[in-house]
């Protein structure tokens, strides 16, 4: 019987010649991703008392959550993680400054076609869009593939997305994701396996289809995948040296639900205050008034994301009492912005550009908010006191929706400035 | 915590897609002494501002729909049992706060529509051997998931540090 992505890349990491859902496998990862919460993690594996990480090729170690340290204890935790990659001989560290996990990851070569890869956030199904298994776990049991270089999971149900059509001007990826968190629910792929498919997905760039993966954890997803092309090769090529043999679900695989979406009609999407699935299309939340406009992060920090705002945003000035943060995914997409001269149409409009990070998106620093404001973000997430105050506002939408928005002052729809 | 996974104790129901921000904002992540953590559990979840001070020892939380969604943050887990709450009952669970749960040795079940067979103040036996929830004060008696396999054996040692160290000893 036809087995799903899922499936296929578990039983091979297990060794088995099929598995089922449900089923709990113990498998080798090809990868273990941690950030700034690796000195945590390090303090629990010395307490489980192993001398050495049992397999050091596999950390890969990014430090993007609070860089350059906002506090004494934000720089001795980035200090306590030196000292651990020193003392273990962690090669693929990537210190301040090199930008968020889940994009410095794919740049360096570390996220490829059938890996698997266990990451200790909880937007590690990101790299599922190089045709990888890649889920978010926690911080013991991170410790505990560091101690042993194996994890236990259990091989997941999986829903395959289709989506057709014509996808409108103004209309991106992140309006698709919205569209379908909005309609599966914030919990509608709880433990699942998401399966991205259909031509609108052929189409798009490996950026668009990072914002499908990353969004997946957003519908309570343990991964999600868009399965490997020519674009994924192409993009791919002179990242890596390593091998790896692409997986693929079997045309007869078995789902649990396949779900179609035909975009032609869809209209620009935002998820409002507190969950990401309340969701309306733009035109019924125009108007409500912006204090910060947000577009970066590991959702929508790319070039394509910089580019579409260089675009609305060029020649003219943001609004008053209106201010746009603008958050590079990492120094590459950052060095591309300034080849382009994006940056500089974004600087002059009035932006403020941002080191590469995580920066306000989970509010710790660079750009929190205060009581009563609101932000319009391209983040993945709107939780209530997420960029550091409770009492503020958040709503998610595109790239071309923030800027858009940035320039009046008010939520816009960015089909009119396009 | 009981080893034998059997608890009584007062509910406190609260509704769905509890996040982790609402169980433990971001804002404390830099704190690592469970005991601090505790102070700040359930903080952001409405109406729960004073849970810290109110929770006794043993007490249950009973939950709707996806509890824990969001962050992989371990937090969310440890503010709970810190503040000795002995076990959490949810309509469903977000996978990596259940990962959490199970790595930590914090006992969790599903039940299906358990918060309108629930309410705060509601005395509860359960037994997270056979999935079975008693509401003594209701008089009515539910059947939720049970533990078993390797996630029982990861609960029973305590959670994944106790099985790997007992793994690690039986290796020597």
């Amino acid at each position: 019987m036809g087995q799903t992505f899922a499936q296929k890349i578990l039983a091979r990491k297990a060794g088995l010649e099929e598995v089922e859902p449900g089923q709990i496998v113990t498998v080798q990862p090809d990868k273990l991703l941690t950030h700034d919460n690796t000195a945590a993690i390090a303090k629990i594996f010395r307490e489980i008392g192993v001398e050495r990480v049992a397999r050091p090729e596999i950390n890969v170690i990014v430090l993007d959550h609070v860089v350059p340290a906002a506090t004494e204890g934000h720089a001795t935790n980035h200090q306590q993680i030196r000292r651990f990659v020193e003392e273990q001989g962690i090669t693929h560290f990537y210190d301040v400054g090199e930008g968020i996990c889940h994009q410095v990851l794919p740049e360096k070569g570390h996220a490829l076609p059938g890996y698997l890869i266990v990451g200790s956030d909880s937007h590690t199904p990101t790299h599922g869009a190089f045709g990888a298994f890649a889920a978010g776990i926690g911080r013991t049991e991170a410790a505990s593939v560091m101690a042993t270089g194996e994890i236990w999971l259990m091989v997941p149900h999986s829903f395959r997305v289709v989506v057709k059509g014509g996808l409108p001007k103004g209309v991106y990826s992140k309006d698709i994701v919205l569209y379908i968190i909005g309609d599966l629910g914030a919990d509608g792929a709880d433990y699942r396996s998401v399966e991205f498919a259909g031509p609108v997905v052929e189409e798009m760039s490996i950026a668009s289809r990072m914002v499908l993966c990353n969004m997946a954890a957003e519908m309570g997803a343990k991964a999600g995948v868009v399965e490997p092309d020519e674009k994924t090769r192409s993009w791919l090529t002179g990242r890596t040296s390593a091998d790896f043999q692409e997986v693929f679900a079997d045309p007869d695989a078995t789902y649990e639900r396949v779900i179609e979406y035909d975009v032609t009609e869809l209209d620009p999407q935002v998820a409002r205050p507190h969950t990401v699935d309340n969701m309306v299309p733009i035109t019924e939340v125009a108007g409500i008034r912006i204090d910060q406009a947000f577009i970066g992060t590991c959702t929508n920090g790319r070039l394509e994301d910089f580019r579409v705002a260089a675009r609305i945003l060029r020649g003219r000035r943001i609004a008053p009492n209106t201010r746009l943060l603008i958050l590079p995914a990492s120094r590459e997409v950052l060095l591309a912005a300034l080849a382009d001269g994006i940056i500089a149409d974004l600087v002059t409009a009035g932006a403020v550009v941002l080191n590469p990070g995580c920066g306000p998106c989970l509010g710790a620093h660079q750009g929190v908010m205060a009581p009563g404001e609101v932000t319009l973000s391209t983040a993945n997430r709107n939780f209530k006191g997420r960029m550091g105050c409770k009492e503020a506002e958040i709503y998610l939408a595109s790239p071309a929706a923030v800027a858009a928005s940035a320039l009046t002052g008010e939520i816009a729809d960015p089909r009119e400035f396009l | 915590m009981s080893k034998e996974f059997v608890f009584r104790g007062r509910a406190w129901v609260v509704g769905d897609d509890i996040d982790t921000d609402m169980i433990y904002h971001g804002s404390y992540l830099p704190l690592t002494d469970p005991k601090e953590m505790a102070k700040h559990a359930l903080e952001y979840v409405p109406g729960m501002e004073d849970f810290v001070e109110r929770v006794q020892p043993g007490d249950i939380l009973v939950t709707g729909k996806n509890f824990g969604c969001g962050s992989s943050r371990e937090h969310a887990v440890i503010t709970l049992q810190y503040n000795d709450v002995a076990a959490v009952i949810a309509e469903s669970f977000s996978r990596i706060f259940y990962r959490n749960a199970v790595n930590l040795g914090f006992p969790i079940l599903e039940v299906p529509d358990i918060t309108e067979e629930v309410e705060t103040g509601d005395e509860l036996e359960i037994d997270a051997n056979t999935g079975r929830i008693r509401n003594v004060t209701k008089g009515i008696e539910v059947r939720g998931t049970s533990l078993s396999g390797l996630e029982k054996e990861i609960m029973t040692a305590g959670g994944l540090f106790g099985y790997l160290k007992a793994e690690l000893q039986a290796e020597e």
